[in-house]
């Protein structure tokens, strides 16, 4: 039997993930490095085109894993159907990209198998056969490695942006597709999932700027974002947030940057009293240039920082902006 | 309704953080505080019995100074609290700490648990979802939201880029409470008094160890990350800074 990486690809109401394609990189990665075999499957109703999709990449086959019931998505028939495939068809690693969906089903799943996931990895190393899965904790100031240490297939979650889409290779020939059909019991999905929306409307499209000026904790008080906002206006740029200040109403949700709000990736993100929390980072780790003003060195927003200042930001950013000014003209 | 809330005493946010000297663990000589999702979750399940009575118990898993945790959400209102008290907890997976939890609660018939979506320290997000599956629960993930409703509860469930869904769910359910679900209270004085007489039921791990099994995964090594970008730090007075910044905006940024 040979040594199988599952890569299970995510497809929303019938489109795949884009984010999908990142664990087919880590898969592709792991398997050349292993030596192992690289294989991926769909769940839903009716995704035999993403499957299909999925199969003009360098792998060894694609699945589409297929019941009526697995539309829409809940987290009982995900885990059921999931479990029944991978118990025919064993894997040593099951990859998927750590998405809300994803965490909100795989730990039901490692649980339901016997066996354990390894959440939010933004990496991987490989100790002659021992796999060690990298990922951030204390809020990004340390990282561990981590090992599976039971039987069962081990499942492995990637952060966003760990691994890159683009680098993602095409097979010499497309896989070969196959449909697996899996058995979902009457009474076995317990929630009923309603219509996915979008809360209000979306005054201000931040992947769209070019330049971000965010605030975050630092910033104290409601009344010192205006400050930030004069920075933002001087620059020509857009006024964003962490979460916690949108969780406060200090700024509309619309401005919250991370994974629970928007991604971006402008040409400039200016983090003020942002500590980096691991929730914020995804949503910006992308940007061209960052630089970060935070009173606490060992703040790990630091660690992507391009330019750094250690410092008050109430005592930088007034002249900061004098500055801005003067060099505009 | 009985609202079960598990919580955990995480480092605080920003303490000073070393590691310990086999490079597996931190040192544990920092602060301590409530997960912050956790307090959410607290205040989410007390807002729920205010509305429609009933029973908050809270739960943690920890060495003797996690009592604080609970001994502060007694004070903020709860009304009983389980702490599977020792040193051994500290180091169980997800898996086992859930496994824990089930066994401790066995004899109580709540109709709901609640835990904040994802812990500080660890930022798994798991445990809930793991003991949804032990109980044989359903369960909702990254919750915003809780309604009533005549077969159970609707939630409003948080996904990414601002979109969200609202689900029914039966109970008795498992939810992992998002935070900003709610404003966090703050304990009276009063609530600090009335804590003191609130029960609180010590569980040792000797109780709960034939319901665990061993790890199944393991923190070989916990290091300082490795610097993948070149940080440049600048620095001089606030005036100095501003001109150094505005020169890298200029040049080397070029947005100016």
């Amino acid at each position: 039997m040979a040594d199988t990486i599952l890569v299970v690809v995510e497809q929303r109401e019938g489109k795949l993930n884009r984010v999908s394609w990142e664990t087919i990189a880590a898969g592709q990665a792991i398997a050349a490095d292993m030596g192992w075999t690289l294989e991926a499957a769909v769940v839903g109703s009716g995704v035999s085109a993403i499957a299909g999709e999925v199969a003009a990449k360098k792998l060894a086959k694609v699945y589409a894993v297929e019941s009526s019931k697995l539309e829409p998505y809940t987290p009982d028939a995900f885990a059921a159907a999931l479990k029944q495939f991978i118990e025919k068809h064993p894997a040593r690693v099951v990859l998927m990209p750590h998405t809300y969906q994803v965490r909100d089903f795989v730990p039901k799943l490692a649980t339901a198998l016997a066996s354990t996931a390894i959440s939010d990895v933004v990496g991987y190393k490989h100790d002659g056969s021992k796999l060690l899965f990298t990922r951030q904790m204390f809020q990004g100031k340390f990282v561990a490695d981590v090992s599976f240490t039971g039987t069962g297939p081990g499942f492995v979650t990637f952060q966003n942006g760990a691994f890159r889409a683009d680098k993602v290779e095409g097979g010499a020939s497309v896989a070969p597709v196959e449909t697996v059909n899996v058995e979902v019991p009457d009474g076995l999905v317990r929630n009923k999932p309603q219509e996915i929306f979008k809360e209000a409307k979306q005054a201000v499209d931040l992947t769209q700027a070019e330049i971000i000026v965010s605030v975050g904790r630092g910033i104290k008080e409601q009344k010192n974002i205006d400050l930030a906002k004069q920075l933002a206006d001087a620059l020509g740029g857009e006024l964003a947030a962490s979460r916690p200040i949108c969780d406060n109403g200090w700024l509309p949700m619309d401005r919250q940057i991370g994974s629970s709000g928007q991604t971006v990736a402008p040409k400039l993100y200016l983090a003020l009293g942002i500590s980096g929390a691991i929730q914020h980072i995804v949503g910006m780790k992308g940007a061209k240039s960052i630089i970060a003003i935070n009173k606490d060195s060992e703040a790990p927003i630091f660690e992507i920082a391009d330019y750094a200042v250690v410092g008050n930001l109430f005592d930088i950013v007034p002249p900061l902006i004098e500055e801005v000014k003067k060099a505009k003209g | 309704m009985k609202i079960l809330v598990c919580m955990k005493q995480v480092p605080q946010k920003d303490a000073p953080l070393k590691l310990n000297e086999a490079g597996t663990w931190i040192r544990e000589d920092v602060s301590y505080e409530v997960n912050e999702p956790d307090a959410y979750a607290l205040e989410e399940a007390l807002r729920q019995k205010e509305k429609h009575t009933g029973e908050v118990v809270v739960v943690t898993a920890g060495p003797a100074r996690a009592q604080q945790v609970l001994r502060e959400a007694l004070a903020k209102g709860a009304d009983r609290a389980i702490h599977l008290e020792g040193d051994g907890f500290v180091g169980l997976d997800a898996y086992n700490t859930a496994r824990a939890i089930a066994a401790a609660i066995k004899d109580e018939t709540f109709d709901l648990v609640f835990t904040g979506l994802q812990s500080d320290d660890y930022g798994y997000a798991q445990t809930g979802v793991i003991l949804a599956e032990i109980l044989g629960w359903p369960h909702a993930t990254i919750i915003m939201q809780i309604e009533k409703t005549d077969g159970g509860i609707r939630v409003k469930r948080e996904l990414e880029a601002g979109f969200f869904q609202f689900v029914d769910v039966p109970l008795p359910a498992v939810l992992t409470i998002q935070s900003g679900i709610n404003k966090l209270r703050y304990a009276t004085l009063i609530g600090i008094k009335q804590a003191k007489n609130k029960p609180m039921r010590k569980v040792a791990m000797s109780e709960v160890q034939s319901a665990l099994g061993d790890n199944l995964q393991k923190i070989e090594k916990l290091y300082v990350p490795q610097k993948s970008k070149n940080t440049e730090f600048l620095e001089g007075s606030p005036a100095e800074v501003a001109k150094k910044l505005v020169e890298k905006l200029k040049n080397d940024v070029r947005v100016l």
